[in-house]
């Protein structure tokens, strides 16, 4: 084509024009920032001891899961699939399922298979219960192995929802009610949090508080696990199964997401009678307090000072670099909880959450995100629900913003608006070790503030003119 | 030296031994040891269906479709048709660089997806695929052909994908094209590239008008070059100082315009055998168009392919290639000079896909590298019967290779270097072995080419010789 015609249409792109046009459609989805159940399922096997994700269905879709996660995470992640195939359309995948179990056990020793579906094995109508059950009769699927099942089509919901009935099938099935009564532990659930620093970053806020904890699923270690010259298909310090069987009985259980966790919580208190408490992702400063206080309530101990300290020290960053966020414009996308955590951040430091989208976030989300933006009059932003990336180009080149926060696939809209892009949620793809970093926490509140404004302070020093070029920033 | 097949036939037996009776009748008969003299199929069985259970590296159908062949088209949308995670996943995965300007000449870096839910199952998509079609022609009006991917659930639910193209492609006056690439179809990729192909046939090769007057005796296209990492440009470079006029490169950084003359071409060169075959035969059967398999990877096999393509030409053709061999083969020298004695002796393991096993194994071998296995995801008897020759007496062969077989033989092997995928990357590194996906060149690349050959030897060498591997094992464990 020729440059000046090329040029025409791009420029056509970036009209409000196109942007109507784009906001109208209904059927075509593009550049959507959202995984389908069964990538959950298998991420939530990899919290469990020993556990094998083993999905009903076929091979190239495992092979998808196996590659998105591993290149995510950089670590191995092992899952295995009963390899349906046409045969499996026809006449049912029993038989692939029985052998499934069969050749995994002989191979892989697991203590528990993990059993998810795809679209293929819910379509064709496979009882997976009756798989697992007469799998155990038969002999293939032998009585010491656990095998707890869920549905996840990937035509429902997203892989939030995935990780969600996997988490709850694992605890239902598992899961013994005690006569002796309630522990002092307190279960801690993240949900579909990829970013292994936040978890690590929990576990070191309960440490210093001195309560008994239960990380359930805990794959911090599993998807964090040395090198040292082994491979381990099952690396040490995933939630343990005797754990998983007792964790019922723990006073009660946190969950730090509520769009990953709904099935969960609501089992955990009307079949367990749990205390299931459901907090905001402890992002920013309001959210970690809250947490605290969650804590502190639970477990009737009072926010040891070693914690207040390090909030005194994240408050004392954020004042010292304010300036630099201040009336900054954002775009922030990604999974629901991670972005209502953002959101309040941004607007503790006087940043403008100007657009939130959500390719799979809710009503409940958006009332969320506006309630936020209602308690802080001055900063107004756009909510967006069940909107693509291909949207959110739309409204960065119509009303521009300072800086994209969210997954990977941002940097194609970020590049084309000329912004930065810091990575955040799931999946990370170009960038090394930042799912190692927390943005929960008092520490996730330095790392934030650390990335958002030396990006800006990098970006001043690199178009500035020669005499604006300081020292001092 | 004399190889001891006993040996190798023993490491075999004692890894196979973990499977029950059933699998490890089944496996055997896909891992052999290499005798130059023999059939390929007698080495190993290829392209029947993977053991359930048994974490296989293979992808599907739809993978082979859209993500191997299509994918890389630039000028077209590619809908991933069904719910929502095929296209997630294969979403900018696959490094098959274009050029042109995104969302206008080229849709690379999209993801486009009709998303199904629920209710689309339930009553079905074509009415959703029809309003989707409608969209992409309005939002991406410069888009040269709409391509219908379909995922698993399609060919289960009944939608009838090709009458939604026919009408829509009288609508809106493009192409059009369903494909059948459903993920339960076939064992592997293997089945995708060939539906993919085949509708290529059907659809695209044929349709475009060749203007007579720019034709050359010269003409050639390029098959089976997905340009990972910029392959088919450094590929492109020595066709044309051979004197050669590329009309099209399939598919990477490739058009359906091009597609659509290269009927009008002397010669198909093709470089994977695997996936597009089968489109050479087509030319070859309807056009009588000859083709003629390249490696590309490393000076001795350049070499070779440059001579063997330039016979086919004039004596013009073939005084220019033989000044192209001339012009690179110091600066290749100093390459090995430089690498080789870093490498020489190390041992490789292969597993890739269905050409990069034997393909790469000439590349090693410049390096003084010994590839000792080799094993392929989704290759065909006609893929074992070319590797025979290219590997070593003794070397195992393998189909289909799964990690418990992967990781065992590495353990008695012992290699330098393990050369495969991303799945796979990882579970060698926590061993301690130096690694490189070859599948992406490790965000590297090109590795085609001389240009891609200064780059393979620098990247196989860093991961080798990194000082990093060195801190494996602590001080207090030495």
């Amino acid at each position: 084509m020729e440059n000046e015609e090329v040029k025409k249409i791009k420029d056509w792109m970036n009209t409000e024009e196109y942007k109507e046009k784009n906001f109208s459609r209904k059927a075509i989805v593009i550049n959507p920032e959202r995984a389908c159940q069964p990538l959950g399922a298998v991420l939530c096997a990899a919290g469990f001891e020993n556990t094998m994700a083993f999905v009903h269905g076929s091979h190239g879709c495992v092979a998808y899961y196996r590659n998105s996660l591993s290149r995510h995470f950089r670590e191995p992640f092992a899952a295995v699939s009963t390899s349906l195939t046409e045969d499996g359309a026809v006449f049912g995948g029993q038989a692939n399922g029985f052998e499934g179990f069969k050749n995994a056990s002989a191979l892989y020793k697991p203590k528990m298979f993990a059993v998810s579906t795809t679209c293929m094995s819910e379509i064709i109508g496979d009882d997976l219960g009756s798989i697992v059950g007469s799998a155990r009769e038969k002999g293939h699927l032998s009585e010491n192995i656990f095998a707890p099942y869920a549905n996840t089509p990937s035509f429902v919901g997203s892989h939030l929802e995935g990780y969600d009935s996997m988490l709850n099938a694992i605890i239902e099935t598992l899961g013994k009610k005690s006569d002796a009564g309630k522990t002092d532990a307190i279960n801690i659930i993240p949900g579909f949090d990829t970013t292994i620093g936040n978890i690590n970053e929990v576990k070191r806020i309960l440490k210093i508080f001195g309560i008994n904890y239960l990380v359930l699923a805990d794959y911090s270690n599993t998807l964090d696990s040395p090198l040292n010259g082994e491979y381990k298909m099952y690396p040490d310090g995933a939630t343990k199964l005797e754990d998983v069987k007792s964790c019922v009985n723990n006073k009660a259980t946190i969950l730090l997401q509520k769009y990953s966790t709904k099935k969960t919580a609501a089992m955990l208190s009307e079949k367990f009678g749990q205390e299931a408490r459901v907090v905001k992702s402890p992002i920013g400063i309001n959210y970690t307090d809250e947490f605290l206080m969650t804590l502190s309530e639970l477990s009737g101990k009072e926010v040891p000072k070693e914690l207040e300290d390090e909030r005194g020290k994240a408050i004392d960053s954020m004042t010292d670099a304010q300036q630099y966020i201040h009336g900054k414009k954002f775009a922030i996308f990604g999974d629901p909880d991670m972005l209502i955590g953002l959101t309040s951040y941004l607007l503790e430091m006087g940043g403008i959450p100007k657009y939130v989208l959500c390719s799979n976030g809710t009503e409940d989300f958006e009332k969320e995100i506006e309630a936020l933006f209602a308690s802080y009059s001055e900063n107004q932003g756009e909510v967006y629900i069940d909107k693509d990336l291909w949207h959110l180009r739309s409204l960065i080149m119509t009303g521009p913003v300072d800086m994209l926060i969210g997954p990977s696939h941002g940097k194609f809209a970020a590049r084309e608006a000329k912004v930065p892009h810091i990575r955040a949620g799931y999946p990370i793809f170009d960038r090394v070790n930042i799912h190692r970093y927390p943005i929960y926490g008092y520490s996730g509140v330095i790392n934030l503030t650390t990335w958002i404004v030396n990006k800006f302070i990098d970006i001043l020093d690199d178009t500035c003119d020669d005499a604006h070029f300081e020292l001092l920033r | 030296m004399a190889v001891n097949f006993k040996e190798q036939e023993g490491i075999v037996e004692d890894i196979l031994s973990a499977y029950s009776e059933r699998a490890k009748k089944n496996r055997k008969e896909h891992i052999g040891i290499n005798d130059k003299e023999t059939c390929g199929t007698c080495v190993a069985k290829s392209n029947v269906k993977s053991l359930p259970g048994v974490m296989t590296p293979r992808g599907c159908a739809y993978a082979g479709s859209k993500g191997v062949v299509w994918g890389p088209v630039k000028d077209v949308i590619n809908i991933s048709h069904g719910p929502i995670g095929c296209g997630h996943y294969s979403w900018g995965t696959r490094r098959n660089l274009a050029n042109g300007e995104a969302g206008v000449e080229n849709f690379v870096p999209f993801q486009f997806t009709t998303d199904f839910k629920e209710r689309d199952i339930v009553f079905g998509g074509d009415k959703k695929l029809e309003q989707a079609i409608k969209e992409l022609h309005e939002l991406f009006p410069t888009a040269k052909g709409i391509i219908i991917e379909s995922e698993c659930p399609i060919g289960l639910i009944g939608d009838d994908i090709e009458a939604v193209a026919k009408k829509m492609e009288s609508e809106i006056k493009i192409p059009v094209i369903p494909i059948r690439c459903e993920g339960f179809r076939g064992v592997s990729q293997s089945l995708g590239h060939h539906i993919a192909n085949d509708i290529i046939r059907d659809f695209v090769v044929g349709t475009g008008e060749i203007d007579e007057s720019k034709k050359t005796p010269y003409d050639v296209a390029i098959l089976g070059d997905y340009n990972i990492g910029g392959d088919v440009w450094s590929s492109m470079k020595i066709f044309k100082e051979m004197g050669l006029n590329v009309v099209a490169h399939w598919s990477g950084d490739g058009s359906i315009e091009e597609m659509k003359i290269t009927h009008g071409v002397k010669y198909n060169l093709l470089h994977c055998y695997r996936s597009m075959n089968y489109i050479a035969k087509h030319f070859e059967e309807t056009y009588g168009i000859p083709w003629i398999e390249y490696n590309f990877f490393g000076p001795s096999k350049i070499k070779e392919s440059i001579r063997s393509i330039a016979k086919l030409f004039d004596e013009n053709i073939q005084e220019k290639s033989e000044e192209v061999i001339k012009f690179y083969e110091p600066k290749m020298q100093e390459v090995i000079d430089k690498y080789r004695p870093r490498l020489e002796g190390k041992k490789v393991m292969m597993l890739v896909g269905g050409l990069r096993p034997r393909h790469i194994v000439g590349a090693y071998e410049d390096l003084g590298m010994k590839v000792v296995s080799t094993a392929y995801e989704f290759a065909h008897a006609d893929d074992y019967e070319r590797t025979t020759k290219e590997m070593e007496d003794g070397a195992i062969i393998a189909d289909d290779m799964n990690e418990y077989e992967f990781v065992e033989l590495a353990n008695r092997l012992k290699p330098d270097l393990v050369a495969s995928g991303i799945k796979e990357k990882y579970v060698f590194q926590k061993m301690g072995i130096p690694f490189r996906q070859m599948h992406s060149w490790d965000y590297s690349g090109p590795y085609h080419g001389y240009d891609g050959f200064e780059i393979f030897a620098r990247d196989m060498d860093m991961a080798i010789n990194s000082p990093s591997w060195k801190l494996v094992k602590p001080l207090w464990k030495k």
